[in-house]
């Protein structure tokens, strides 16, 4: 008897498995059937964040939702509901690779290897990596950092940016890691750390949300460029085109700077504060010439 | 199924190209250079507040055991409720963030300095209550035997009672000396570029989580079955012959 439930089980798991499988590769066509779209939100980043409640808001997740809007005309179901999905920078490939969600637009960086299990729609923020410090401590460029303690956070391509500057201007700087952005900001606010080298939309948000703003600068030359993108599943060209053509209307149309103004200049919410943050020119770069270029390729310039 | 890549480890931390012979030179260091530096600062930050929770436990559990000294008594127990009763993570913070704040000196002390302070007197609660429970676990006529013989308070102490405790409790100490080397993975939080520290950044780096958090694991486990080891030879060193903590089973008092 038990074998019996044990097989039943197996077959049912796998008939699931099998019929979710078939439809992974025509995202279109699941969207359309189910009515609802699986779209993954950050909680806590510079682009896509919580206000609460089990609202999603930012930059990239209001964008995500303006295409969704598109997806209704191109699958024509007008009742698309989306299901917000909250995602890690741990687990987001993973649940777009098994279905959980249909695609995701937050802080992901577009790079040769994650596009080798995943596709990227078309650049539409571009991240530069900075340097932020208090005004008086008189650091204005990376080789005012030599002999000093720079801060920056676990687990962030950052780390790896800083160490290559540090090589290529043959300066030594001791590095100190934050285990969280708030942390690292924390170790440059108390003194322990003279620098912090993060993304710069994370440098701008941590400034805003701190103590007395007008104590800190976001100073020097870019130390790196990442193009933030959407994820969408791999070998999926119909979802590919048709998320990329949204994004392409909402350039031309004037309606992604609008949203990067209401994002990026005017005051957010939780804080009611405003991030200050003028579109660089590596992303009017990027509007104006549509693409899925990954970080690697930016490099090279 | 898994697709392992233990190349990765050969990988230099700037270019990530492959090195020969795994290993680099001067300012060129791979991920395995790396991963024994990483390990070395556990090793360091286990062991110096392994020293120190062993030297502050001994004198708590020892004065709160002490007869016709209650306020001293109530000074240890206090200092094991205090230490016990706070989460680590949290102690970790208060020490790194909030003494510094409070007392302007201890803002120059390297992080290296007060993550091991708040290791060492984390354990140093958990090693006094051991202490304490050594010492009470050893029938009163101990000593009462050492007072007879004209032995001081320090004296009876150092000849009678702790020869005895110690042996009984070296078993909850070996699971404390090797508990010491798994909780200093909470010193990443306050910067210090330990194995946790390391298995975090390294996996985001190479984009190979697994084989970074098994390399990381297989170090733990080894430097947790050194400690225990020693504290094995110690334990089959000090054995008393028909003493309750000889290990047969048998008898008692």
């Amino acid at each position: 008897m038990k074998k019996h439930v044990i097989a039943l089980a197996a077959m049912s798991l796998s008939l699931v498995a099998g019929s979710a499988f078939a439809q992974l590769n025509d995202t279109l066509a699941k969207i359309k059937s189910s009515g609802t779209v699986n779209l993954g939100v950050r909680d806590s980043s510079g682009l896509g964040f919580t206000i609460g409640g089990g609202k999603y808001v930012g930059f990239h997740t209001e964008m995500a939702e303006r295409i969704v809007d598109d997806l209704k005309k191109v699958t024509g179901n007008p009742n698309l509901k989306i299901n917000y999905q909250v995602i890690t920078s741990q687990n987001r490939i993973p649940l777009l690779q098994n279905g959980t969600i249909d695609f995701e637009c937050g802080s992901t960086t577009n790079n040769v290897a994650r596009q080798k299990d995943v596709a990227f729609a078309v650049t539409t923020y571009v991240e530069e990596v900075r340097i932020a410090t208090k005004n008086n401590s008189g650091i204005k460029s990376v080789k005012d950092l030599n002999g000093k303690t720079v801060a920056t956070t676990t687990g962030t391509t950052s780390v790896q940016t800083l160490r290559k500057n540090e090589r290529a201007s043959g300066i030594e700087f001791k590095e100190v890691m934050g285990k969280d952005h708030a942390d690292s900001f924390l170790l440059l606010e108390s003194g322990r750390a003279d620098a912090f080298v993060m993304d710069g939309s994370i440098l701008a948000a941590n400034i805003a949300k701190s103590k007395s703003p007008k104590d800190y600068a976001v100073v020097g030359e870019v130390l790196n460029v990442e193009p933030i993108a959407c994820m969408l599943r791999k070998d999926d060209p119909k979802m590919k085109v048709a998320v990329d053509d949204s994004i392409k209307r909402q350039i031309k149309d004037g309606s992604l700077a609008k949203l990067y103004d209401k994002w990026f200049m005017q005051p957010i919410p939780p804080n009611n504060v405003s991030l200050n943050m003028p579109l660089s020119e590596s992303n009017k770069a990027a509007w104006a010439n549509p693409n899925d270029k990954p970080m690697e390729d930016y490099a090279k310039k | 199924m898994l697709n392992m890549d233990w190349a990765v480890f050969c990988k230099d931390t700037i270019t990530g190209d492959v090195m020969s012979g795994c290993l680099g030179q001067g300012r060129d260091i791979t991920y395995l250079n790396w991963i024994f530096t990483a390990w070395g600062w556990t090793v360091s930050v286990s062991l110096t507040a392994l020293v120190i929770a062993l030297v502050v436990g001994s004198v708590i559990g020892v004065i709160r055991t002490l007869p016709d000294s209650p306020w001293l008594v109530r000074l240890g127990n206090t200092w094991v409720e205090m230490f016990r009763n706070i989460p680590l993570l949290v102690q970790i913070f208060l020490w790194y963030h909030v003494v510094p704040a409070l007392i302007p000196p201890m803002r120059d002390m390297p992080s290296f300095a007060l993550v091991v302070i708040a290791l060492g007197l984390f354990t140093s609660a958990r090693i006094a209550e051991q202490v304490r429970a050594g010492v009470q676990a050893l029938p009163k006529g101990q000593r009462y035997a050492g007072m007879a013989l004209g032995f001081t308070t320090p004296q009876y102490y150092r000849y009678v009672i702790l020869p005895m405790a110690y042996r009984i409790i070296i078993p909850p100490l070996t699971s404390e000396s090797m508990n010491i080397f798994k909780n200093s993975s909470v010193a990443f939080a306050v910067s210090i570029p330990e194995l946790t520290q390391y298995a975090m950044q390294v996996g985001e780096e190479t984009s190979r989580p697994v084989e970074v958090y098994l390399a990381v694991t297989v170090l733990y486990i080894i430097s947790a079955l050194v400690i225990n080891r020693i504290m094995a030879f110690i334990e089959k060193r000090s054995r008393v012959p028909g003493f309750v903590a000889s290990g047969t089973g048998a008898g008692g008092h």
